[in-house]
């Protein structure tokens, strides 16, 4: 596989083309789109296969990573471009450890999205096709830029398709929830570009006096205490948003319940990644100094275990089932958020996992809530009730993927939240004892959300007739189930990739600071 | 020589912002702006003397702006004046928030 | 794709050299794996086979008709037999057949294996642990976990329970379930359950037993909830799984101190490294780890999900919450002894919780008039028997009752269920809609069915201690352990709650005996109200009791005769010094290699036998308390004065504060369960989330915004005047404060 991979060549091309493909395939529908208007079936159709297929294209590209990147050590497949040279920005990307299954999740996720609204998106499906493909382009860029400039680029792009999914495509409040997520990450990531602005120019050239956005030059830079905590401020409100972090969350559940399918599936499964992706990415290596402050990193650490329970709790009592999704969704990043402050190589690698998992599980999760709800029109779960009798391959998958949620050994749940248990464990175990009280909360309102839909008497009449999954949703959801299974009982492969970037990441916030200030106690 | 030139221009500007101020005909309004556009020219060419040429070519752009500004505002004011047969400013208070 | 390929290699290469130099490797012991996998397979094709022919529905499919549940009563007469405790549509699964080979099949080829590793096992003599790594599980910084398997004498006794009483619940299941319409999906959670149960007992390392331990706590829960259609069946699986999780919960902790303290999770690792760890560390692991037996295995006080699994189908209690998953916590601490044995006031607490259990539940199973919820309260019971003894360090006594309760119960369960399926079919006949599984609704059902009769008989003597079957052996062997430890051991030197271990122990003793006597007292109840006196069941349905079908009587036979000489497994000296019968202690002798040594550890290198004529005494007082609890129920008890259900009284006083055991639910659901609801929706959703966080900050602040645009947009008066001026007036003010500064 690497001879054949690299007698094509592939780590010099692959990620422009992982950016471009999707681009081409937008461009395409954008030419046909001007011919035929996407609300006639045909058309629609075509545009349909057009997008799918681009996508798992996409995939298909992407999936050469698993093989050339297997070490998993450093920076793989760079490749760095001039951009704006005046400002010193550049067009730099690269993957590495923590990025490439960040990358396979968004490339593997991607064309099921548009399987999954194949037939619940009936209006301006070339306009919603084309903003996926390019809401694509933006999250791989999100997670392949080494310059903080093109970071903020791509993050920023992928928010404006999102905002035009949900507020054209969504429930009945969508203009009301797209309008919050827009301005509530806004308000997260304008800071934030304030102080990557502040970055560039501190690393500016000494001899030309560019500023330099470059991710290494950013890395080597020794800042004072105060700049150092302002700047985590900045960055951290915008993760911590995206997330999201308690008490940052309730763009969440609005955002999610109105959002058609895809788009939930799309703000789980990749776009909440993006928080946790940037503390990794930024947030701590930039500023080892404020993350490993102890009262910085308690109340962090605080603020995610109580995102767990909180979450939990409140998802218990949700009578909206895809409500209660955002709110376990909220519930799960604490883990991740958990494992990362820890910072201990078992607990970044768990939450990692979780981070994977997460997406793939919580991402079935909303499949299955969008195909119950293309036959019924309701999201209550109290209007259903006893259909595993009706619906049983849809029975089984949704028990399926809810196992995994509450993370059952030999699911892929389970993986993620182990290892950020037990290697939280060791450097904060009061707190990681109450986070794991989690696992009882989880239980409990996912079963009990479960029991109300599928189990019980089958007592309303509109549900007697419900048909089953038909073969273009089971194609959808199989990849999803085998995930499922396979990370959770082989998950060595995916561990094994991801832990030379995990230990380089716990050893140099470890190591502090590049120079100069190395005491933590680093506050104005 | 100078310091006449620029009394002129005060006082030219002056009457412009006083007339802009208590009267109330949108026309008269109008041509008070005027006043003051040319207030300022006359400034420009008096300053050029001393200064160079820019303030010349100065004068142009101003003239260029007014002559637009000519065009737009009268018909805007005619147009009101269709609709309400007057063209009082205290009636009309289309641009409250 | 090469990947793959040279992982199965590598994953080999370890395999054989981690077996290299092993007694056991060459022998059949190398197909362990396929003990669990033939169930697995099971499950696959059973599973396939239940959701395909939902795909295709044929015409004997209940669900052809897209899924109405009709009621059994509509159905021809000709469909109508076998029934579970439950009104659900009779009608043969188009798939029965195959399914009623495939599913006990699996597991006879499971158990014939398990036999030959057994035989293999015997024949090598093998001191040390069988290890089979597969292939890497898990590895990160410092955890490295393989998925592999662990064979030992304790694993060994275990598989042989699990795939021999599993063989004959899963032929009984046959008859008893094979007119269902979810046949298929039964026996695909049946199979996977064992499935499950073996990687439990075969796990390695505690996380890879986690996932047998939660997989049974799954399969369980899909069985229990098996009737979904029935709230109270689908409530009673949700409430097994999310006790069992508080349990978990308890695993969980155990495990990162474990990892924290260790930094391995392997069995192996940590008993090299238990000896030299702090006593407090190992207490507080011990105690987390038994906060899971206390879920898994029905103790005070998370006892409260088992009587409530009662709901599943019978040879689902019998198999899941009788012989098999629920002693799994009994098997846990046995598994754990190297630490246990360390931990005297960790091993206390387990043997005082058993013993408040093992009486609590036995007063409780004193009123109750379900035949299946006084067995699931004898279970409580004797699950706090095993914990007796695993936890004053008698850890082979422990395994011992585990494995002859497993027979005793399984044969008391199926017999019930033989019971149910009777009176169901009876019940059915008519049309009747009276409860099939209450006792004051039997009654002299020895007319009807001998054959059951008798085999009850013989579980319940087994059961309530009397010599020579088998649970008075094994129950023998707790109460003396305890005693024997009261003198000299480690748990006598400790104190629990300012409490000496010693007069602990005799406190443990003497609730033992009196739960003996209880035990003997409800369980002849429980046969005096069912097979003797007169038949209540009623005029018109008496007529169709009959004996069940050999499919399912011939396993209880099985059962009877393993409930009849179980005891032989394990005879004490005393018995083998006065009979020529059988060899002393085998099953001690059996366990020898695996729990010897911590057994010593708890009582200070001491053989824990006590002296003959000790041993007499004890014998006799166990059996005269024994035998008096029967003749007690015998005597006091008129089955000739109950009156069917429909017709009985409320009970009163005391007898309802039994037969309501002692309001527990009812308090948890006040305590807990509704507090912890209505906190999360009133104060915690609809007051924080909805009300603080959303409404005053984020929407709140965006109230502000707008309030700052409507002082803003008031100021916009819309006359250009009044512009003007504030216009000129700011030039003034801005040259103003330019001129005079």
């Amino acid at each position: 596989m690497i001879q054949l991979l690299d007698s094509i060549g592939y780590t010099g091309w692959v990620l422009p083309a992982l950016l471009l493909i999707p681009l081409a395939g937008a461009a395409v529908l954008l030419a046909l789109a001007s011919r035929g208007n996407g609300d006639e079936p045909g058309p629609a159709r075509t545009a349909r296969m057009i997008a799918f297929f681009t996508l798992l294209l996409e995939f298909a590209v992407s999936l050469g990573l698993w093989w050339s990147f297997e070490s998993g050590a450093g920076w793989h497949a760079g490749v760095d471009l001039a951009w704006i040279p005046t400002w010193g920005v550049r067009f730099s990307i690269g993957v590495d450890g923590i990025a490439l299954m960040m990358v396979l999740l968004t490339t593997f996720l991607m064309p099921l999205t548009v399987l999954g609204g194949w037939t619940s998106v009936r209006t301006k499906v070339h306009s919603y096709l084309i903003l996926l493909l390019v809401m694509t382009t933006g999250m791989l860029g999100v997670f392949l830029a080494r310059d903080l400039f093109l970071f903020y680029v791509m993050w920023e792009v992928m928010l404006v398709p999102m905002y035009f999914i949900i507020g054209i495509w969504g429930g009945e409040r969508r203009i009301y929830a797209s309008l919050k997520f827009f301005i509530y990450t806004m308000v997260g990531s304008i800071l934030m570009l304030v102080g990557i602005i502040y970055l560039g120019i501190q690393s500016a050239n000494p001899v030309t006096g560019a500023p330099d956005f470059s991710y290494a030059a950013a890395l080597q830079l020794s800042l004072s205490p105060a700049a150092s905590f302002w700047l985590f401020g900045a960055f951290f409100l915008a993760f911590a948003v995206k997330v999201p972090m308690f008490p940052f969350h309730t763009w969440l559940p609005d955002a999610h319940v109105e959002a058609p399918t895809a788009g939930s599936v799309i703000l789980a499964s990749i776009m909440l990644k993006m928080g946790t992706f940037g503390f990794l990415r930024f947030a701590l290596p930039l500023f080892p100094g404020v993350a490993m402050d102890p009262v910085v990193r308690t109340i962090i650490i605080a603020l995610a275990v109580v995102a767990i329970i909180y979450g939990a709790l409140v998802a218990l009592v949700q009578p909206d089932f895809k409500k209660l999704v955002a709110y376990s969704s909220v519930s799960h990043m604490g883990f991740v958020m958990l494992g990362i402050f820890a910072l201990t190589v078992e607990s970044v690698q768990g939450a990692l996992m979780v981070m994977i998992n997460h997406g793939i599980s919580t991402g079935a999760l909303f499949f299955l809530v969008g195909m119950i709800y293309e036959r019924r029109h309701s999201r209550l779960i109290d209007a259903y009730g006893g259909i595993a009798r009706v619906v049983p391959m849809f029975a089984a998958a949704l028990t399926l993927v809810a196992l995994s949620s509450i993370a059952l050994p030999g699911t892929n749940g389970f993986i993620g939240e182990f290892l950020v248990l037990i290697g939280s464990f060791k450097t904060y175990p009061l707190l990681t004892a109450l986070a794991a009280t989690g696992v009882i909360f989880a239980a409990a309102y996912m079963l009990w959300a479960i029991q109300r839909i599928l189990f019980n008497r089958l007592d309303k009449d509109e549900n007697r007739h419900l048909p089953d999954l038909n073969w273009r949703e089971i194609g959808l959801l199989t990849p999803l189930v085998a995930a499922i299974i396979w990370i959770g009982v082989y998950p060595a492969p995916v561990l094994r990739r991801m832990e030379a970037a995990a230990f380089d990441l716990v050893q140099r916030v470890e190591r502090g600071p590049p120079s100069g200030f190395t005491a933590p106690g680093a506050r104005p | 020589m100078l310091a006449e030139a620029l009394a002129l221009s005060a006082a030219l500007f002056t009457i412009g912002v006083v007339g802009v101020l208590i009267r109330r005909n949108a026309i008269i309004i109008f041509m008070c702006v005027e006043l003051m556009l040319n207030a300022v020219n006359l400034s420009f060419v008096a300053l050029s003397r001393y200064y160079g040429a820019d303030g010349q070519v100065f004068v142009f752009f101003v003239m260029t702006v007014a002559a637009a500004e000519a065009a737009v505002g009268l018909a805007i004011i005619i147009s009101i004046f269709r609709h309400r047969q007057s063209v009082n400013l205290q009636n009309i208070n289309l641009l409250r928030g | 794709m090469t990947a793959l390929p040279a992982g199965i290699m590598l994953l080999l290469q370890e395999a054989a050299r981690a077996g290299g130099a092993h007694p056991l490797a060459g022998t059949a012991a190398d197909w362990l794996w396929l003990v669990p996998v033939l169930p697995l397979l099971g499950f696959l094709i059973n599973g396939a086979l239940s959701l395909v022919a939902v795909a295709h529905p044929g015409p004997a499919d209940p669900d052809a008709g897209h899924g109405e549940a009709k009621p059994a009563h509509a159905l021809p007469p000709d469909t109508a037999g076998a029934h579970g405790d439950d009104h659900h549509p009779v009608a043969r699964h188009r798939f029965a057949g195959i399914v009623s080979v495939i599913g006990p099949l699996v597991l006879a080829l499971s158990f014939a294996l398990t036999a030959a590793i057994f035989f293999a096992m015997r024949a090598a003599h093998a001191e040390e642990p069988f290890i089979q790594n597969y292939f890497t599980w898990m590895i990160t910084g410092e955890l490295d976990l393989a998925m592999a398997f662990q064979l030992d004498q304790l694993a060994m006794v275990m598989m042989l329970v699990i795939t021999g009483v599993g063989t004959l619940i899963h032929v009984f299941s046959v008859g008893y379930m094979r007119d269902d319409p979810g046949y298929p999906r039964y026996f695909a959670y049946l199979n996977l359950f064992v499935f499950f149960m073996l990687v439990l007992v075969l796990g390695a390392s505690y996380p890879v037993m986690f996932i047998g331990w939660e997989g049974v706590g799954l399969c369980s829960y899909l069985l229990i909830g098996f009737w979904f259609s029935e709230k109270a069946n689908a409530d009673a699986g949700k409430k097994a799984f999310i006790v069992n999780r508080i349990g978990d919960f308890g695993f969980l902790i155990a495990l990162m101190l474990l990892f924290a303290n260790v930094g391995k999770l392997d069995f192996l690792g940590i008993a090299a490294v238990a000896p030299g760890m702090s006593v407090a560390v190992v207490t507080a692991i011990c105690l987390f780890l038994f906060l899971g037996c206390v879920g898994k295995s029905a103790q005070i006080p998370l006892y409260v999900w088992l009587p409530d699994a009662m709901a599943g189908p019978t040879p689902v209690s019998a198999l899941i919450h009788a012989a098999t998953m629920v002693t799994a916590g009994v098997y846990l601490v046995a598994r754990s002894s190297f630490l246990f044995s360390l931990a005297p006031v960790a091993g206390l607490t387990v043997a005082l919780t058993g013993a408040v259990t093992a009486l609590f539940a036995a007063t409780i199973g004193l009123k109750q008039w379900d035949i299946k919820k006084i067995l699931a309260y004898s279970t409580v019971s004797q699950l706090g028997f095993m914990f007796i003894a695993v936890g004053v360090g008698a850890y082979v006594a422990g395994i011992f009752h585990l494995a002859t309760h497993a027979f005793f119960k399984a044969l008391l369960f199926l017999g019930s269920g033989s019971v149910i399926y009777a009176m169901h079919a009876a019940y059915h006949k008519t049309g009747s809609h009276e409860d099939a599984q209450d006792v004051r609704n039997m009654g002299g059902l020895r007319r009807y069915m001998p054959v059951t009769w008798v085999l009850m008989w013989i579980a319940t003597l087994a059961i309530a201690g009397i010599p020579p079957f088998a649970g008075f052996f094994s129950k023998d062997e707790i109460l003396a352990s305890v005693y024997a430890r009261a003198h000299g051991s480690n748990l006598a030197e400790a104190s629990l709650l300012g409490i000496p271990g010693s007069t602990l122990l005799y406190f443990i003793y003497f609730i033992g005996l009196v739960t003996a006597l209880l035990t003997a007292i409800y369980m002849t109840r429980m046969m005096l109200y069912t097979f003797h006196g007169p038949n209540r069941t009623g005029e018109a349905e008496r007529g169709a009791l009959k004996e069940a079908p050999w499919v399912m009587t011939g396993p209880l036979v099985v059962l009877g005769v393993l409930s009849a000489f179980g005891g032989w497994l394990n005879l004490p000296k005393v018995f083998t010094d006065a009979l020529p019968v059988g060899s002393t202690f085998a099953l001690e002798h059996w366990l020898e290699p695996v729990v010897g040594e911590h057994q010593l550890a708890v009582t200070h290198g001491k053989a824990a036998h006590l002296a003959a004529g000790t041993e007499y005494v004890l014998i006799g007082a166990a059996v005269a308390i024994a035998v008096a609890g029967i003749l007690v129920a015998w005597r006091m008890l008129k089955p000739e004065q109950l009156v069917p259900k429909k017709d009985a009284p409320a009970e009163q006083g005391i007898e309802r504060v039994l037969a309501e055991k002692y309001f527990v639910d009812e308090g948890y659901d006040r305590v807990i369960v509704q507090p912890v609801y209505q906190g999360s929706r009133g104060f915690l959703w609809r007051g924080v989330d909805a009300g603080l966080i959303d409404g005053l900050f984020v929407n709140g602040s965006g109230w502000l915004a707008r309030g700052f645009g409507w002082l803003g947009s008031a100021a916009q008066t819309g006359a250009v005047g009044t512009y003007a001026w504030v216009l000129v007036l700011g030039v003034i003010a801005v040259i103003g404060v330019f001129t005079l500064r």
